[in-house]
């Protein structure tokens, strides 16, 4: 490869990016602002689920259940009902999430220290939304059963009588069970594989588009200078997306990287060039802009749904798991998680690293091999 | 001693000598079951100023991408500068200068860039790459417009912008492609007075393909294709002389159109019988 030929194509591409404002807002304001926007809005553990309350028979014991509930943050007391039927018809109407049910009986049986059952009816429709609004609750019953203050649980008490299992459960990396802390480090990747994938697939397609390209193939270039050149200037670019977007994450969302940087910097280097690989793999393939586009979009559900990004991979059957192991994301989100939250090292990341460098080879060489220096 | 002997008659200057730097023999080119270069042969020496004439959708194009490289032959072979335009078209383009129809350089990046993007991707630098950029200003008379972008360039400037990268490296052959389509006469006059300078320095072999026959009279010799046929080659006043009733090379061009004309019918008919299987 020629030096000098290469820095000519390399130049040439970031003065050209410089001078295409809309697309130089694509590559910073886009990741930016979805990083906020997403940050914020995904969250899986719903705060503040509307509840209805029935109380039968109001009592001090019986406030002071309702309250502890509201107190998790999971609910909020959005009505009270009038009867079991009312609670039940909000419910189904969909006025509440959740109605908090307590019998007539429930403060008389506390003081007299027996069982005191409570009914909480949760609109578990929704199984994400629901999910960790019943966790809290079961905590809670758990919880109110440990005090000393002599109340008594709210839902059946797994752990009520002797003999019973008592199994401590300690959440680790992520002991508040945010969801950012989760999120953040997957919205770098979807954001890094989606901005850098589309820029280098309108690359080529962009030059034939404007008939650049045939003066540029009537050249002694080489098919890998001018690959390698369009790619060499978007790794920088690559990189300084991810500083940005992992500073936020830092600054906004309170997800430090507890791991080495300078690993994380390596191995994100494949994970990157994997990525402007298929961007040129997808220009050599597509005729004109909006073919490219077509492709990159196509290209993205797949990463967002099956990489693990959004959904456990675990949870997916054989064929879908098979699919998300075919995108380098899936890869790089074990080593965005393992590296950012578990302060992984490259002991446990190297299959993901080897995986992600072949990906890179693969794509880049396969542009290279697909792109010919002919008009057919 | 050379196989076609030069056009000889003294008005024409450019008819070259020396050893043959463009040999064609029976080349064909077809895009599916569209035959758009049929068996041309031609042998172009070096320093020749040679014109290839002919109506749009003739083939002219089509042929002088196969002599770059852009195009692979359908069958037939070429050689450029001493290299066979299938097996080292890489050389080739080392060795050549090639002028798309289309306006084909950077839009966004100034005359400047333009010009040091195309010497480096030829392998220019240092004090080399400066003097060739410092001389191709000059030739172009861009000096003082180097700042702004070629985007911006009227049709003319734009015009000889593209031959400087496309002279940067000073190649063996030059290859243009209807260099002055859309020009206005100015700036053609302009235009040929670098051509020529270029082609009196010698060495340069320039291939021209222009629809334009006020043009045609300076060529060294002339080529006239039709239909992608090579129909009529030689000098100038020579292919008027072999048409009776021609006065000049526009009556010819209108001639052999006017034949072309009276045969489309049999070659519709001719070429569907061949594309519709037996």
């Amino acid at each position: 490869m020629n030096r000098t030929r290469l820095m000519a194509i390399a130049r040439k591409e970031l003065r050209q990016l410089r001078r295409d404002p809309p697309t130089l807002g694509m590559m910073f304001g886009v990741p930016v602002i979805q990083l906020l926007l997403f940050g914020f809005a995904i969250r899986t553990d719903v705060r503040d689920l509307p509840l209805a309350i029935y109380d039968a028979a109001p009592s001090s014991e019986s406030r002071e259940l309702a309250a502890r509930l509201e107190a998790t943050g999971n609910y909020r007391i959005a009505a009270r009902a009038n009867g079991y039927d009312e609670a039940h018809e909000w419910l189904t109407e969909g006025r509440v999430r959740a109605a908090l049910i307590i019998p007539p009986d429930y403060a008389r049986r506390l003081l007299r220290g027996e069982r005191a059952p409570a009914q909480l009816l949760i609109d578990a429709a929704d199984p994400m939304a629901s999910q960790s609004a019943i966790a809290a609750a079961g905590t809670l019953a758990l919880a109110t059963l440990d005090a000393a203050t002599g109340t008594a649980s709210l839902l059946e008490p797994a752990a009520r009588g002797r003999g019973s299992i008592d199994l401590r459960v300690r959440p680790l990396y992520n002991p508040g069970l945010r969801t950012p802390t989760y999120i953040v480090p997957g919205i770098i990747g979807v954001l890094l594989s989606l901005t850098l994938m589309l820029i280098t697939s309108l690359a080529l397609v962009r030059e034939r588009e404007r008939g650049t390209l045939e003066q540029l193939i009537v050249t002694p270039i080489t098919r890998s200078e001018l690959m390698v050149g369009k790619v060499a200037p978007y790794v920088v670019i690559g990189y300084v997306q991810m500083t940005a977007v992992l500073l936020l994450g830092w600054l906004v969302f309170d997800v430090p990287v507890r791991g080495s940087l300078t690993l994380f910097y390596v191995i994100s280097l494949a994970f990157i060039i994997a990525n402007l690989g298929l961007g040129l793999f997808f220009s050599t393939v597509a005729r004109n802009q909006q073919q490219a586009m077509m492709l990159g979009f196509m290209f993205l559900l797949p990463n967002i749904l099956l990489s693990g990004f959004m959904f456990p991979r675990e949870a997916m059957p054989e064929a879908a798991q098979w699919l998300g192991a075919a995108l380098p994301l899936t890869y790089y989100l074990e080593v965005l998680r393992g590296i950012i939250l578990r302060d992984a090292g490259l002991a446990a990341l190297w299959q993901e690293t080897a995986i992600l460098a072949g990906f890179a080879l693969l794509l880049l060489g396969g542009s290279v091999v697909r792109f010919s220096k002919t008009l057919e | 001693m050379p196989t076609d002997a030069p056009a000889g008659d003294g008005g024409v200057q450019h008819t070259g000598g020396g050893e043959h730097v463009i040999v064609c023999r029976d080349l064909h080119k077809s895009f599916g079951a569209i035959e758009a270069v049929k068996g041309v042969s031609l042998d172009i020496r070096r320093g020749e100023l040679f014109g290839v004439l002919g109506p749009n959708g003739s083939g002219k194009t089509t042929l002088l991408r196969m002599l770059c490289g852009l195009l692979e032959p359908t069958s037939g072979t070429a050689i450029v500068a001493g290299y066979d335009v299938r097996r080292e078209a890489d050389r080739i383009r080392e060795r050549v200068g090639y002028m798309s129809q289309k306006f084909g350089l950077y839009e966004d990046l100034t005359v400047i860039e333009n010009l040091e993007f195309y010497a480096e991707i030829y392998g220019l630098k240092g004090a080399r790459r400066d003097a060739r950029i410092d001389a191709m200003i000059d030739m172009a008379g861009l000096a003082g417009r180097t700042r702004q972008f070629a985007g911006t360039l009227s049709g003319g400037w734009k015009q000889r912008l593209a031959l400087g990268c496309a002279i940067v490296h000073q190649p063996a052959v030059l290859l243009l492609d209807e260099p002055t389509a859309g020009v206005d006469p100015a700036s053609r006059r302009t235009f040929w007075r670098i051509i020529d300078r270029l082609a009196d320095e010698g060495g340069t072999t320039i291939l021209v393909t222009t629809h334009y026959m006020d043009e045609a009279e300076r060529f060294g010799r002339v080529a006239f294709i039709s239909f992608g046929d090579l129909i009529a080659v030689g000098g100038p006043q020579q292919v008027v002389a072999a048409h009776p009733g021609a006065a000049s090379l526009e009556d010819v061009f209108v001639m052999l159109q006017d034949a072309d004309d009276a045969g489309v019918a049999d070659r519709v008919g001719a070429s569907a019988r061949t594309v519709t299987p037996p």
